[in-house]
């Protein structure tokens, strides 16, 4: 597999501010990459600089081998679909999505080709005179997707390219995009806030928080065996609690909870007994019964419900004050059976927890 | 800045690269043809008046002398204040100061009642205001000229009417140059406070009205502070340009009502001139404008702290 | 909607208002009235004629005044197609070409020419030109002209500049756009409205320049303004009315061309958003 994009300790300061510290990775030819984190992470920053409109404080960008951190934006082969599109308005569809085929000197013919190629890829045949002004935003995102597409770039950038979109057009796009990609063979860097979009779409996953790199991994891999409690936190719903490590064999271990229960866990790392951290169970990994079974059980009181459609949550109330969140499946039991206030029982499924340090 | 472009830069830089071959045409362009001249003027100043109406290379105080001091026939005697040429600065300061109270009195209401009017006409009656202002100003001069001579229109009017007996003496009084600054500057009143009065939130009005505050009080205690940027930078775009004015004092004025800029204007005109002298009026007059700008500055900072 | 207490209204403030709008009209139109006096004396009404207009154009004094129009117009079109792309090229490096130290004191000068007064522009500007002995004629009236000219050309244009997403010109740099294509093909464009409105407002302030046009013309030229103030020191003519007029509704014209283009201009930009 070739290396599309390696970045080498990059790091950007804005005067005082760092924005990006020792950021190190290599995005594979062909990949769908995300670059997920929240707000002033850096994502947009690094996604920035690799499309050149920002420059590396320190560090090294290459591109397929070649180093590209003195090339301004127009000299370098990756192209970046905005977040707000930045679709030119005065020219209509057909215009801006045959725009780098102008600068680059094609002929008109080979514009025309390509353009109605991009227009049938994106299926924006009907919309070809209109003006952006006279599309809706859903278009005007397939649009920037079209022009963005059209010189071949090795790797394109995508800017939060859906957080505009109301939810049901972008699940729509999120598959469109999927399939556009592999398809295409282009190797995409996805930058998102929403973790939901990079679980569903991504090859692999760079974490990222105030500028520094958490985690790189595949979807499952991030979710599964978070490397910290800030990653278990960002990705998915988790419970959080204190644990301190009673025995160690390798990375498995045994902890004990505040309240005094006892658990298996899998740790992140080594560590040794006495240490502390915390503990993360996932909602969905854990149920409630009326009676104890065999595997990891802690009892507690039944507190609230939110009925979610095809779930229902519980709140349990365990001894020592803790509080667990518990995720089930409507269409697996019955919610009568439960009422607030009974005693139940709530069982961890094999291999689910994890023991946390940061 | 623009959304989602990310994050850190405040201002664009697309083109800093070439940016000083984007700002080398102005820079030289004014700091040849206009900054060097000042600059020049400010040595002339300090010249010496050749006989004929030029200058001779030679440094000399006698055109500052000469605006301060009387000192007769002969260069010897002792210095004697002459207030001609002063007196002519101070009256200039006084039609300056007449016509940007006349801009205001008529400006202020001017300007609220566009700024409060629903948002589609607003635009319009703005049009409206600054439509003359773009008709050439000697046209405009001359104009008023025409309506307020003895015999002009508006006494023809004011007679058959029956206003009055006799026709008004208008024209070439101190007035009639006050007119005709009004008349030249007053969309430059209206503007600014126009602007002001667009970005004041009515909610006071009401609150001081809820609370017992009559409208009287209302516009004195709380519009007029919160407007008084814009009063203020409307007051200096009027009384600057009038203290330097020539049409309006020229055309409307006579021998009593001589202001700066014909002062200036005399000192250039064929062999009579004093060119030193000429650019020592230009340059006080410069340095009074250049220190009520500085006082309009100092106060903004004053009031953004 | 009940009107009777509206705490936004002042009494007298609408006859004030109205007042004012009669000051600024009431001699242009009386002007424009009087041109079209059929009497030679201008003080008595004799009926409506056109023969001040016609005069202007054949009678005595007319081949001075075309002159004078030729000179103005020519000076004014070359005055501000230059004023006008200097004053663009100052905006772009201005708005896009991010901090420098200097940024302030280089809008400082360029809006000098607008800050100093100009019967000093006029003093200094001939003081300078016959110092250096550039010769008094039209060309040093198109000199001066084009940099007074240069800040009222650059604030429209610069207005404009402003209110535009910069993420246009990254997304064509991002396509392959050098910067002169992104100026050619994508600010340009979108900056025309504003480009245009420059241009109108230099033509129009070179078009009636008065004071520094009168001190550096250098004898035997004449323009419009300076024809028409020495005609009126001798006494207000009903040609000069005539003319007076013909120059009133041609400012007139060009201010309301631009604001019609202003206004398609905005509303253009406002649907693009």
């Amino acid at each position: 597999m070739t290396t599309a994009v390696s970045l080498h300790g990059v790091r950007k300061d804005f005067g005082n501010l760092t924005a990006l510290s020792d950021v190190t990775l290599e995005i594979e030819d062909n990949e769908f990459f995300t670059l997920l984190g929240p707000s002033g992470c850096g994502k947009t920053t690094l996604l920035r600089m690799i499309a050149g409109f920002e420059g590396a404080t320190a560090g090294t960008i290459r591109l397929f081998g070649d180093e590209i951190e003195h090339l301004p934006p127009n000299k370098r082969p990756v192209n970046t679909v905005f977040q707000n599109y930045a679709l030119f308005p005065h020219m209509n569809v057909a215009e801006n999505i045959g725009f780098s085929l102008r600068m680059l000197g094609w002929t008109k013919t080979e514009i025309q080709t390509r353009v109605n190629e991009m227009v049938e890829m994106v299926q924006l045949g009907a919309l070809v005179d209109r003006k952006p002004s006279q599309i809706s935003g859903g278009q005007q995102q397939r649009v920037a997707l079209a022009r963005a597409m059209a010189p071949r770039p090795k790797v394109l950038l995508l800017d939060e390219p859906l957080s505009a979109l109301d939810l049901k057009l972008r699940q729509e796009m999120r598959s469109e995009l999927k399939r556009l990609q592999r398809e295409t063979g282009i190797t995409f860097i996805f930058v998102t806030h929403d973790q939901e979009e990079a679980l569903s779409m991504s090859d692999r996953i760079a974490v990222m928080s105030d500028g520094e790199l958490q985690q790189i991994g595949t979807p499952f891999e991030i979710y599964e065996h978070p490397n910290n409690r800030f990653i278990a936190d960002f990705i998915g719903e988790t419970n959080m609690m204190a644990a301190t490590v009673d025995t160690v064999d390798g990375l498995q271990v045994v902890c004990h909870l505040e309240g005094g229960q006892n658990l298996n866990a899998l740790a992140n790392c080594q560590i040794m007994v006495g240490a502390t951290g915390i503990l993360s169970l996932r909602p969905e990994r854990l149920s409630i019964s009326k009676t104890g079974s065999t595997s990891e059980v802690l009892k507690g009181e039944l507190g609230d419900r939110v009925y979610l459609g095809t779930d229902t949550q519980f709140i349990v109330n365990l001894s020592g004050g803790l509080k667990l969140k518990v995720r089930m499946q409507n269409s697996f039991f019955q919610g009568s059976d439960f009422k607030t206030g009974d005693t139940v029982f709530v069982t961890v499924a094999d291999g689910a927890a994890r023991f946390l340090v940061d | 800045m623009a959304a989602g472009t990310g994050s850190g830069s405040t201002v664009s830089a697309i083109f800093s690269p070439v940016r000083i071959w984007l700002l080398l045409p102005s820079w030289v362009s004014i700091g040849f043809f206009l900054l060097l001249p000042v600059l020049l003027m400010l040595v002339y100043s300090f010249l010496t008046k050749e006989f004929r109406g030029g200058v001779i290379w030679e440094f000399s105080l006698a055109s500052y002398d000469q605006f301060l001091f009387d000192r007769g026939l002969f260069g010897d005697a002792p210095a004697v204040m002459k207030w001609t040429y002063i007196n002519i600065f101070i009256r200039s300061i006084l039609q300056a100061t007449g016509a940007t109270i006349l801009c205001l009195l008529i400006g202020f209401p001017t300007a609220y009642f566009i700024a409060t009017r629903p948002i589609q006409s607003r635009t319009m009656w703005l049009f409206l205001i600054t439509v003359p202002y773009w008709v050439n100003l000697l046209i405009r001069t001359v104009s008023m000229k025409f309506l307020i001579r003895d015999t002009g229109p508006l006494n023809e009017l004011l007679l058959n009417i029956g206003l009055i007996d006799a026709p008004l003496h208008v024209i070439n009084t101190n007035f009639a140059v006050q007119l005709g600054l009004f008349y030249s500057y007053l969309p430059f009143m209206v503007l600014p406070i126009y602007a002001s009065v667009e970005r004041y939130n009515f909610t006071f009005s009401e609150v001081a009205s809820d609370l017992y505050a009559s409208k009287i009080t209302i516009l004195w205690s709380i519009i007029l502070p919160v407007v008084k940027p814009g009063i203020i930078a409307g007051s200096i775009l009027v009384f600057v340009p009038s203290l330097g004015a020539f049409l309006a004092p020229d055309l409307l004025g006579g021998a009593k009502t001589f202001m700066i800029g014909s002062l200036v204007e005399d000192q250039f005109k064929g062999n009579a001139g004093n060119w030193p002298f000429g650019a020592a009026v230009s340059m006080i007059l410069l340095s009074l404008v250049l220190v009520v700008l500085m006082f309009y500055v100092r106060a903004q900072q004053r009031d953004q702290t | 909607m009940n009107r009777t207490f509206d705490i936004k209204h002042y009494r007298g403030f609408f006859g004030i208002t109205c007042l004012c709008l009669v000051i600024l009209y009431g001699p242009l139109i009386i002007v424009m009235v009087y041109s079209f006096n059929d009497s030679v004396s201008i003080t008595n009404w004799g009926g409506v004629s056109l023969r001040w207009y016609i005069e202007i154009f054949t009678g005595l004094e007319s081949a001075k005044f075309k002159a004078a129009a030729w000179n103005s117009f020519t000076i004014a079109i070359m005055a501000a197609t230059v004023s006008t792309v200097i004053a663009t090229a100052a905006s772009i490096g201005m708005i896009r070409g991010g901090n420098f130290k200097g940024k302030f004191a280089s809008f400082a000068l360029i809006s000098l020419p607008i800050m100093v007064p100009e019967i000093v522009t006029a003093v200094a500007t001939l003081i300078f030109f016959s110092t250096i002995g550039f010769k008094l004629g039209t060309l040093s009236i198109l000199v001066a002209h084009t940099v007074f000219c240069i800040p009222f050309a650059y604030l429209p244009i610069s207005a404009r500049l402003q209110g535009i997403d910069a993420s246009y010109e990254e997304a064509a740099q991002d396509l392959f756009a050098n910067r002169w294509m992104t100026f050619r093909y994508v600010l340009m464009p979108i900056m025309w409205p504003g480009i245009l409105a420059g241009f109108l407002l230099a033509f129009i302030i070179s078009l009636d320049d008065f004071i520094i046009t009168n001190f550096i013309k250098g004898a035997g030229i004449e323009t419009l303004p300076t024809a028409i103030f020495g005609s009126v020191k001798q006494g207000i003519k009903p040609n000069i009315m005539a003319l007076s007029t013909l120059l009133l509704l041609f400012s007139i014209a060009l201010v309301t061309l631009s604001y019609f283009i202003g206004k398609r201009g905005e509303a253009n930009q406002k649907s693009q958003q």
